[in-house]
């Protein structure tokens, strides 16, 4: 375990309202600049852990966190759990991006949607948001189809277009990790096919955290998989490991498709 | 047999409203015709309103202070309504706790709920006092008529903008926390533009609703047929005008006042229009 960029350590997760919690002791490193995946049948807990990556949670009141969550970024290791101010969480959700099922983009023109976070931040300079916004989508592909119209609407772009557009308005932000929530399956083949270039190119400068259903996806994309059921982290691996040789019988149930 | 004649009354039905509205609008355009070749559109203009004194028949009548009244009243209705409405649509979207929610709701429709002529009294004998004592005036006058005006119609634009936003998806909220937006950045660049066609809705039907409300400002704008010249003045408006004149007229004066029916009708159809359009544009989306 060498070269960590978040770890989480005895974490407990419980909803509002809940007696048991949703998710039991995990203990997950995120390895920096590769892709780690989770999977895990309906249930399972792996988007709830995701969305606790970057306490998306805190939206909605009565969420119960335990354990750490520590995040080793440019300010060094920091127990993300401990953040209680809404300008920590601001920064917090600055370095760790996420990702949506279905595309989001914003009600505003295509150029809007990439500056967005920029101008959040405090970015006012024109010339170095122009600069940011062309190199932020140009790094998620879709500079050449989106240079000619970046004051239309990104609601009248197609569906994997606009998926691209929210990967680039992260990407924009340079955060260190970036959480995608199955990012494709709202998405065609084609558009599949380009998204999961997109975050393989990704990992150059961010490390991705990916939540996906589709376990050839996971195989293909991925350099760590973990693998949930109810709750619990079964196993966490190398992805060959994984795929090709799990430790645990559970595991290899679910990857041969024999439950889930 | 049974289907048919279903299916002919239900179309009976749906065709009856639309000549309801053709057979309006002609009624109102038929009666006014004397007025209107009488004065043309310097009807607008004119502040004029009286019988000749030996033919009751005929006389000068024009539709300025009605109209201007009119407008007036809204306008001030509509200023002090729009933000409190805003404020109660956000609160009960984005800021109320859940156990709020339910009860200022119910409180919201059941203010919707209330006849206007309850709003009237007590805009008359409670409010406009109060109104007098603190900005002066004669306690009825454009102010007042105003305020409570706006009173009415709050809770039925909030209970609108409260719809429309509810309608942004969560997801779309939360990635916007997800790039470190503050609520408030949330609620102003996501939730306000995402939701925008039924907040302009809302605010265009609540103005129609203002426009043509009698009851209440009859009881509170003071129906005196003058130019206001403060904001607390009295003065008249379309309906009020209307109402009060109604029994006595006669000829021209009767004419003139299918004449204001008419304008009154025209500007009500086409902001309900607009708004209907803004609507069905948002449905689309």
């Amino acid at each position: 375990m060498s070269n960590l960029i978040m770890e989480t350590k005895d974490f407990n997760f419980t909803y509002a309202g809940v007696d048991a919690p949703s998710l039991k002791n995990i203990n997950l490193p995120i390895e920096k600049n590769k892709i780690t995946a989770m999977i895990g049948p309906s249930g399972c807990g792996k988007s709830t852990l995701l969305r606790a990556m970057n306490r998306i949670h805190d939206l909605y009141p009565g969420n119960k966190y335990e354990g750490e969550i520590n995040l080793y970024g440019t300010k060094g290791k920091e127990n993300i759990l401990d953040l209680k101010k809404e300008n920590d969480l601001i920064s917090l959700r600055q370095q760790v991006g996420m990702i949506f099922q279905k595309p989001t983009p914003f009600p505003m023109s295509i150029y809007d949607n990439v500056a967005y976070g920029m101008k959040l931040a405090g970015v006012k300079n024109k010339s170095e948001l122009d600069g940011r916004v062309e190199k932020a989508l140009k790094d998620a592909a879709i500079w050449n189809e989106t240079k000619d119209r970046m004051n239309t609407s990104a609601l009248g772009m197609s569906g994997g277009q606009q998926q691209r557009l929210c990967i680039a308005r992260a990407v924009a932000l340079k955060p260190e990790v970036m959480l995608f929530d199955e990012p494709t399956s709202a998405l065609d083949p084609i558009s599949t096919g380009a998204i999961e270039e997109l975050i393989s190119e990704l990992k150059k400068d961010v490390s991705v955290v990916i939540v996906t259903h589709n376990m050839q996806q996971a195989s293909r994309l991925s350099d760590y998989t973990a693998f949930m059921y109810l709750g619990d982290l079964i196993e966490y691996d190398k992805t060959d490991t994984i795929f090709m040789n799990p430790n645990e019988k559970l595991t290899e149930d679910y990857i041969t498709g024999r439950f889930g | 047999m049974g289907g048919k004649l279903f299916k002919n009354f239900s179309f009976f039905s749906a065709t009856l409203s639309f000549f309801i509205l053709i057979g309006i609008f002609s009624i109102l355009f038929t009666y006014a015709q004397d007025s209107i070749r009488e004065f043309g559109f310097d009807f607008l203009g004119s502040e004029d309103w009286e019988a000749d004194e030996d033919d009751e028949e005929i006389g000068i009548f024009g539709g300025y202070i009605p109209v201007i009244g009119t407008m007036l009243s809204t306008l001030i209705a509509m200023v002090i309504a729009t933000p409190l409405a805003m404020g109660i649509a956000i609160f009960l979207t984005e800021i109320a706790h859940k156990s709020l929610i339910k009860p200022v709701s119910i409180a919201i429709e059941l203010l919707a709920a209330i006849p206007s002529i309850i709003y009237g009294m007590w805009g008359l004998f409670y409010f406009a006092p109060i109104v007098q004592s603190t900005v002066g005036g004669q306690g009825v006058g454009l102010l007042t008529a105003g305020i409570v005006l706006a009173i009415m119609i709050i809770p039925f634009m909030a209970a609108i903008t409260r719809d429309a936003m509810n309608t942004v998806p969560d997801v779309l909220k939360e990635s916007a926390y997800a790039m470190g937006a503050t609520k408030f950045e949330v609620i102003k660049d996501v939730i306000m533009p995402y939701s925008k066609g039924g907040i302009i809705g809302s605010i265009i039907l609540a103005l129609g609703r203002a426009l043509g409300e009698t009851m209440a400002v009859a009881f509170l704008i003071g129906s005196v047929m003058a130019i206001p010249s403060q904001i607390t003045d009295p003065t008249t408006s379309i309906p009020v005008l209307l109402a009060n004149n109604f029994a006595e007229a006669q000829g021209l004066e009767m004419s003139s006042m299918y004449y204001l029916a008419l304008i009154l009708f025209v500007v009500s159809f086409a902001l309900i229009s607009v708004a209907k359009f803004y609507f069905l544009r948002q449905k689309v989306k």
